[in-house]
């Protein structure tokens, strides 16, 4: 499966980062762009994220595949809101100009495609930054500066675990998946319902049962080499956090801050041109 | 109830999150509405869940769900993360009573963990994620709560049928793996 994003290692401003800079950034970067449904604060949010995706040196068919499969989705939920409340626009924005008549109850609205926009670019700003963030960390590191900064490391191994281990567990899937194909097992879209559970099970049985085989080996082996013994273990990836770091963390945490202020200090979140 | 953090679930939590995001692309459509598929890696999760108990079964979806979201599809929508992780933590309670590895899992276990799992995905999907939703992305109220009801009732169904078989057969094979007796 190539239609994955990961990580590759490059020399650019963003990927000296500490990988806690960069997941503190992310998801206070996320938590911006949920909480806030200001307009202004969105399109600066989508400028910042185009520089910050051009500085992180992403190439473009690293995260293509992703992208698209993000547009159907994104288009899917856009035409769904659509269908499911014609009129939830002119619900927040309390006034309602028509532009043209579509059918029966179904009105375009201004109001309507303002608040999909909305949603379109808060889409736009969080894509991004998931980009950048899984191209430019190296879990290794991110493992290491979590428990640098007080995560107690069996958490920080665990999750280091989990991102060492997908590539394998995919590979593994691939080669279950096409030996029961080999066999005769439709996995396509064909086939009737019950028929395609029947089927996924095929492949999910070997897996998992190989993966809680793989669990029994990894922690046999670790508890061979004594992990857990100790209050804290070292790290070959460690790198102290830099001034760069603190720079990045200062601007994210006010940034996050002066967003807030800036989106609620009217008591209502939304930024309303219709008045 | 387990609340034991030690290698094996340090492990189990690694390679079950693993588990779940790969499984993220097996998906079962069933109907037109965004985000609502059948998914197998539920299953994976509730199995997870009820082996090694409820932190395990509970970090495993936050996270597992984040990474799946971000690794695939590029955006992380975090109402539906949440979720995820209370049903995770809800079947993982129950599962010193389910003694999936002692060979336990027969009768009436399977039934409670029907019963938990149907309850933890009501709580989940009918109440959790759309309530999520309306708060934090201002998203119609019908929609999201059409979009539960089907997440809810995919899930219980992918649950009941594949989980339900997987922890059985796993039950099954791990509960007699020793030969030996209790001399007399």
């Amino acid at each position: 499966m190539t239609r994955m994003i990961s990580y590759e290692k490059k020399d650019t401003p963003i990927h000296k980062l500490s990988g806690f800079t960069k997941l503190v950034f992310f998801l206070l970067w996320c938590m911006t762009s949920a909480l806030t449904f200001d307009t202004r604060i969105l399109l600066l949010m989508l400028v910042m994220g185009a520089i910050i995706y051009k500085v992180s040196g992403t190439k473009w068919k690293q995260v293509s595949g992703v992208f698209k499969a993000v547009m159907v989705f994104m288009t899917i939920n856009l035409v769904c809101i659509f269908f499911f409340a014609p009129y939830e626009g002119c619900r927040i924005y309390g006034s309602r100009t028509d532009i043209a008549h579509l059918f029966g109850n179904y009105n375009f609205t201004k109001e309507q495609l303002f608040y999909e926009f909305n949603v379109l670019v808060k889409y736009f700003t969080v894509i991004p930054s998931v980009f950048i963030f899984l191209t430019t960390t190296d879990p290794s590191e991110l493992a290491s500066s979590l428990n640098g900064v007080g995560v107690p490391y069996s958490i920080a191994y665990s999750l280091e675990i989990a991102l060492r281990y997908i590539p394998d567990i995919q590979d593994e899937f691939h080669r279950i998946k096409n030996a029961q194909e080999a066999r005769g097992i439709e996995m396509s879209a064909k086939g009737r319902l019950l028929s395609r559970i029947k089927n996924t099970a095929a492949i999910i049985f070997p897996l998992l049962f190989s993966s809680m085989e793989r669990i029994d080996v990894v922690s046999n082996a670790m508890e061979l080499r004594g992990f857990g013994k100790k209050k804290s273990r070292t790290w070959y990836s460690r790198r102290k956090l830099t001034k760069g770091d603190f720079l990045v963390l200062t601007f994210i945490v006010l940034f996050f801050a002066g967003a807030m202020i800036f989106t609620y200090h009217d008591g209502s979140r939304f930024f309303n041109p219709f008045i | 109830m387990k609340l034991k953090f030690g290698i094996k679930e340090v492990v189990a939590l690694g390679i079950g999150t693993a588990l779940f995001v790969v499984l993220t692309t097996v998906q079962i459509p069933f109907f037109v509405v965004p985000n609502t598929a059948l998914q197998p890696r539920m299953a994976v999760l509730a199995f997870i869940a009820a082996v090694f108990g409820p932190i395990v079964g509970g970090v495993a979806g936050l996270l597992g769900h984040s990474l799946g979201d971000a690794f695939f599809y590029g955006s992380v929508w975090w109402s539906w993360v949440f979720p995820e992780a209370v049903v995770g933590v809800a079947i993982g309670i129950f599962a010193k009573k389910f003694a999936v590895t002692e060979g336990g899992f027969v009768g009436k276990n399977i039934v409670l963990f029907n019963i938990v799992q149907v309850i933890a995905n009501a709580v989940a999907w009918i109440i959790v994620a759309p309530v999520l939703d309306i708060l934090v992305y201002a998203e119609p109220a019908n929609k999201v709560f059409a979009q539960g009801a089907f997440a809810f009732i995919g899930n219980i169904v992918v649950i009941g049928i594949l989980g339900s078989i997987l922890l059985v057969a796993y039950s099954k094979l791990s509960g007699k793996s020793s030969d030996l007796k209790v001399e007399e």
